[in-house]
């Protein structure tokens, strides 16, 4: 009893090592920098505990759910041997994280009414809605190929600079051709699209599938499936500015 | 009664996240009884952890957009806010002179740029997950808490240099090209083990808990600094973000190696 409430309370100041920094940090600029006192003193010391609690919940339920659940299917798939099945997988997981994803739709939402504010897209409710809706599902499926793509490359054991090299002249390519309205958000769209479900999931899975196919090295194979993700929208984002807005 | 209305918050909350995880659940789901047809070996442990997964992701996220949020991107605001920056010069007529703001007045804000990128990477969960993984594929030649300081330093280094972008309005595509060549190079130097892991940590820096404050931040300071763009400079602080880290991880590699000498590729063998 002693021993396990031992270990839970290392867990929990483990987890607030984590969170320490964000809190020096505004208590710093607050004090130091602008000078006044906190506007929200008690929400703002209550918000931590939260955020605390919260870590130290979904750490735990990394460890016993997400890693194992990744991990278990890509053996599977590498028992089974049907390279179709496990590339579909690869995509549909990519496409339907994505276009379920909550910091997703607030950008491009964002995006929307600042491309409508600028003149750049029509006011109108339909024309926003559209332009939204075409930004969300252009990023989930650019997300649900890099998953197709990646899946493959590990089990090729194609190296993945090779992609990397690729995909930046593509992305340098695009950018020279994309409309100025839509860099910004296009190069945004691959840092957002990887939410800490989606990321420890897609992690365990490549390491996972790495691990169980001969000749292959969960660390040169395993990793990069996130990388490619992160790679796939900027592209294929821009490329829809160029087909809305016309090119540069 | 203020407790209540966090209860109800959360409840909320719960809601989204259950949203956010369905489709993931399904396509596992289909997968499982389509493909593989067994049945899932452990499922009541697993059912659970999925449910803490959603429960402390609720909690997590409460607590930063109840409590975090606003006062970070109310101080960004106050930061980027000319009038701060101007100190006792009340009229802006005099200050702008048609001439815009030099970066020397935003020190603040750029300093408030990397700490915050910096603080904030450190408890970005999915970093977490990946720093924990690859100390364990990597038997602990990688060492989970040197990745995440690898990272959240080039997160910092990343938003200072976007903001100092946003205020001077130079093309995004400058920075973001140079950068990436500059990766290349990099990248061609490297052990090959690590460079996987590095271009990874890229992606996955700016979820949860970065993002939006990297947002509200570029808005903020989009929309206070004269003759810049809400469309055009208001985005692509979080390209920043995922820039910097690849290299700084492909970096802290080199040192470990060179002065450490505990490189990576010695431990992680390739399967028979």
């Amino acid at each position: 009893m002693v021993k396990t409430l031992r270990s839970l309370l290392s867990k929990i100041s483990q987890t607030f090592l984590n969170v320490l920094p964000i809190i020096l940090v505004i208590t710093f600029f607050q004090i130091v920098v602008i000078q006044k006192p906190f506007p929200h003193l008690q929400e703002t010391l209550f918000g931590f505990v939260l955020v605390i609690i919260g870590l130290f919940i979904f750490i735990q339920g990394l460890e016993q759910a997400l890693f194992p659940l990744g991990e278990r299917l890509a053996v599977e798939f590498a028992l089974k041997g049907n390279v179709f099945w496990i590339v579909l997988f690869g995509f549909t997981l990519g496409f339907a994280t994505t276009i379920a994803e909550p910091a997703l739709t607030v950008i491009a939402q964002k995006a929307g009414e600042i491309a409508a504010e600028a003149g750049a897209i029509d006011a109108a409710r339909d024309s926003i809605a559209g332009y939204v809706w075409g930004l969300r599902l252009t990023t989930a499926l650019a997300v649900g190929l890099a998953g197709a793509i990646g899946v493959i490359r590990i089990i090729k054991g194609w190296p993945l600079v090779i992609f990397i090299l690729g995909g930046y002249s593509l992305i340098i390519l695009a950018t020279l051709f994309a409309p100025k309205e839509i860099i910004g958000i296009a190069y945004d769209a691959g840092g957002i699209t990887t939410s800490c479900i989606t990321v420890p999931l897609i992690t365990a899975l490549g390491i996972g599938l790495a691990s169980s196919i001969r000749g292959r090295n969960p660390m040169i194979d395993g990793f990069g499936l996130i990388a490619l993700a992160s790679l796939t929208p900027i592209f294929f984002v821009m490329l829809y500015g160029i087909f809305i807005f016309g090119p540069s | 009664m203020a407790k209540l209305h966090y209860i109800d918050i959360i409840f909320d909350s719960l809601f989204i996240t259950l949203m956010g995880i369905l489709p993931i659940i399904l396509v596992f789901a289909f997968f499982q009884w389509a493909v593989i047809r067994k049945k899932l070996p452990h499922w009541k442990k697993l059912l659970a952890g999925m449910g803490m997964v959603v429960l402390g992701l609720a909690v997590f996220i409460v607590g930063l957009e109840e409590c975090i949020f606003p006062l970070g991107t109310s101080m960004a605001q106050q930061l980027s806010d000319p009038a701060f920056l101007m100190g006792d010069s009340p009229s802006p007529d005099s200050l702008f002179d048609g001439r815009r703001i030099g970066a020397e007045f935003y020190v603040e804000v750029i300093l408030f740029g990397f700490l915050i990128g910096f603080a904030t990477t450190l408890a970005e969960p999915a970093l977490i997950a990946v720093a924990l993984k690859a100390r364990e594929i990597s038997t602990g030649a990688i060492s989970a808490l040197g990745l995440r300081m690898a990272v959240a330093l080039g997160v910092g280094v990343g938003v200072a240099l976007g903001v100092f972008r946003i205020i001077e309005g130079t093309p995004i595509q400058y920075y973001i090209i140079t950068g990436y060549i500059f990766l290349l190079v990099q990248t061609y130097f490297a052990t090959k083990f690590i460079v996987p892991l590095a271009y990874d940590s890229g992606g996955v820096t700016t979820s949860t808990v970065t993002a939006p404050l990297l947002v509200a931040l570029g808005l903020g300071l989009a929309s206070n600094v004269p003759d810049s763009s809400l469309l055009l400079d208001g985005f692509g602080l979080i390209a920043f973000a995922s820039l910097f880290p690849m290299m700084s991880v492909l970096a802290y590699a080199m040192i470990q190696k060179r002065f450490f000498s505990r490189v990576p590729d010695s431990r992680a063998k390739p399967n028979p």
